[in-house]
């Protein structure tokens, strides 16, 4: 056996790693160890790979994986659990360049030996476009998930996006036909690289989750055509294997806000068509303000508390202050659970972390199915940041932009506590007819200080 | 390896990653995401051996920023998940923390 079946071998064993690690992260209780098996076949790849007869400079290497493995560490260990999606965002760019990089060098490796073929050329076409729309879009992502990129783009922008779409079309099959002339997959590369800047930007807030995901299953797919490129066989299954897992979440996203990945990417941001409801008309005279004092006297009485967070609770940070607050009310005999909406947050699974981190036991936090049959039998809702996710209007009027996304039903609750800043409407635009409903209490204010004031008045009554 | 070959692995690993996967709870979205983003960060291999490979200088340095952001994505990706995943934590799990 020569050292290149040596390495596939080994990439054999590092594909199976891939596999059991996957499946590890689709449970709870293995998912760590799922974690560890990944990362011990990538570094099991990674050490196969140093016995390739075409690697002669070491040092090089030492160098690059040094300096990415540094920053790497760096981000992993400082980043806080509310930046999350962007922190993925970011990470799924750098694999799409990485790809996009990848792909490129080797192309130029094949055509000055003169050993281009199609599926080579076919390959690096597909891997320039991929990886580079990955790579701007989520950089866009990133910026705006850290809400540091307002534009939301021009008049004609999907116009725009679908002539680019056709440039990239033409351009690779400039590559195919003229692979000899490499300018044309650079172009390709700068063409794909505006197409995902350009189709990112429109899209924002609770549409994010399903941008992510698509990211995420384009890096992956990226991937696998770098290894079309290269012909490499761990390439090609990595690479597929987290492109399918990134379109199962895309789909699962999807179907949480009743809207195809077409209609995220292709249709303008909903907050353009505000539906046919004035917020005057659904609030008028209607809402009920309440206090943290007023609040803790209802929960004093209550049996059974479910608690709804959104996006609000990752920018207020009270994922701590909620946690005490369970504590309370479970020595007191309350029962407290958790109601997630799929797409509540940035990006899936998005409270979920923030809670864990706060030391809130996941058994506690019910999926929109579960806990929806509960809500009539539960004495206190407390909403924190979260708005479009518990719109009714979803399910009594067929002309909003939200109409038939399924909703967490906290209204069939005996008395709702929705803490938030205002009444301003959520990223769909619309008012929400659950605040001003009989059994709502608003209680205005940072949703930190908000719980921690209800925390304290419960310790008094 | 042929491109048939090769098609014929792309297409068996995403029905293979389409099972693995399909089950997953809500809980464990973000870790999936970001541990599988990691295992897509695998472009690194190929990175390595363009990177030493010695061909000119345009596809080392090509191949070389490839192997520091690919490695950032492995590196982070692993690290970051792991770190998720040590907060979870139930108590059905560890019944010691039950009575306090």
């Amino acid at each position: 056996m020569d050292r290149a079946d040596l390495i596939v071998l080994g990439y054999l064993v590092a594909a199976v790693f891939f596999i059991l690690g996957l499946k590890g992260l689709a449970r709870p209780r293995t998912a760590r160890r799922g974690n560890l098996l990944g990362a011990s076949g990538m570094l099991l790849a990674v050490l196969v790979t140093l016995i390739d007869q075409a690697i002669v400079s070491y040092w090089v290497l030492a160098a690059g994986l040094a300096v990415g493995a540094g920053i790497g560490t760096v981000l992993a260990v400082r980043v806080q659990m509310t930046s999350m999606p962007e922190l993925v965002a970011l990470f799924n760019g750098f694999g799409g360049a990485a790809s996009v990089l990848v792909a490129g060098a080797s192309f130029h490796e094949f055509v000055d030996l003169d050993l281009v073929d199609d599926q080579v050329s076919t390959a690096a076409a597909v891997t320039a476009l991929i990886g580079a729309v990955t790579f701007t879009g989520s950089v866009i992502a990133f910026f705006k998930l850290k809400e540091s990129l307002k534009w939301s783009g021009f008049g004609g922008i999907r116009v725009v996006n679908g002539a680019l779409a056709l440039t990239s079309l033409a351009l690779g099959a400039m590559v195919i036909i003229d692979p000899s002339n490499t300018t044309w997959l650079w172009a390709l590369v700068a063409v794909g690289a505006v197409l995902g800047l350009l189709a990112v930007v429109p899209i924002g807030g609770a549409d994010m989750p399903v941008v992510i995901a698509i990211l995420n299953s384009l890096s992956g797919l990226a991937a696998s055509a770098t290894g079309f490129v290269l012909d490499n066989t761990l390439l090609i299954i990595a690479g597929s294997l987290v492109g399918a897992s990134g379109l199962i979440l895309t789909q699962i996203m999807c179907v949480a806000m009743n809207r195809s990945a077409i209609a995220v990417i292709f249709s303008d941001a909903p907050s353009s068509s505000a539906g046919s409801i004035d917020a005057d008309d659904v609030y008028a005279g209607r809402v009920t303000s309440s206090s943290p004092d007023e609040v803790a006297m209802i929960l004093d009485t209550a049996s059974r508390v479910v608690i709804v967070p959104g996006y609000g609770l990752a920018v207020a940070q009270a994922q701590h202050v909620v946690r005490e607050l369970t504590n309370v009310l479970e020595k007191r005999g309350v029962e407290v659970v958790f109601g997630i909406h799929p797409v509540a947050g940035r990006m899936p699974g998005h409270m979920n972390v923030l809670l864990a981190e706060a030391e809130v036991d996941y058994e506690l936090l019910l999926e929109m199915d579960v806990v929806n049959p509960t809500f009539a039998q539960t004495d206190v809702v407390i909403v924190i940041g979260a708005n479009d996710v518990v719109n009714p209007l979803a399910e009594t009027d067929p002309e909003s932009p939200i109409a038939g996304m399924p909703i967490l039903n906290v209204d069939h609750a005996r008395t709702v506590v929705v803490i938030k800043r205002s009444l301003s409407p959520g990223f769909a635009g619309i008012p929400n007819p659950l605040f001003a409903a009989d059994n709502a209490l608003m209680l205005f204010g940072d949703g930190k200080q908000a719980v921690s004031d209800i925390t304290k008045a419960l310790a008094e009554v | 390896m042929t491109f048939l070959i090769a098609l014929t692995l792309f297409v068996l690993a995403v029905f293979l990653g389409v099972e693995l996967i399909s089950k997953v709870p809500p809980t464990l979205h973000t870790p999936l995401m970001s541990g599988s983003n990691a295992i897509s960060g695998i472009t690194l291999i190929g990175a390595m051996v363009s990177a030493g490979s010695d061909h000119r200088t345009l596809t080392t340095t090509l191949a070389f920023a490839a192997v520091v952001l690919a490695t950032v994505n492995v590196v982070g990706g692993f690290l970051v998940t792991n770190r998720m995943l040590s907060m979870f934590s139930s108590r059905t799990r560890k019944p010691a923390e039950q009575h306090d």
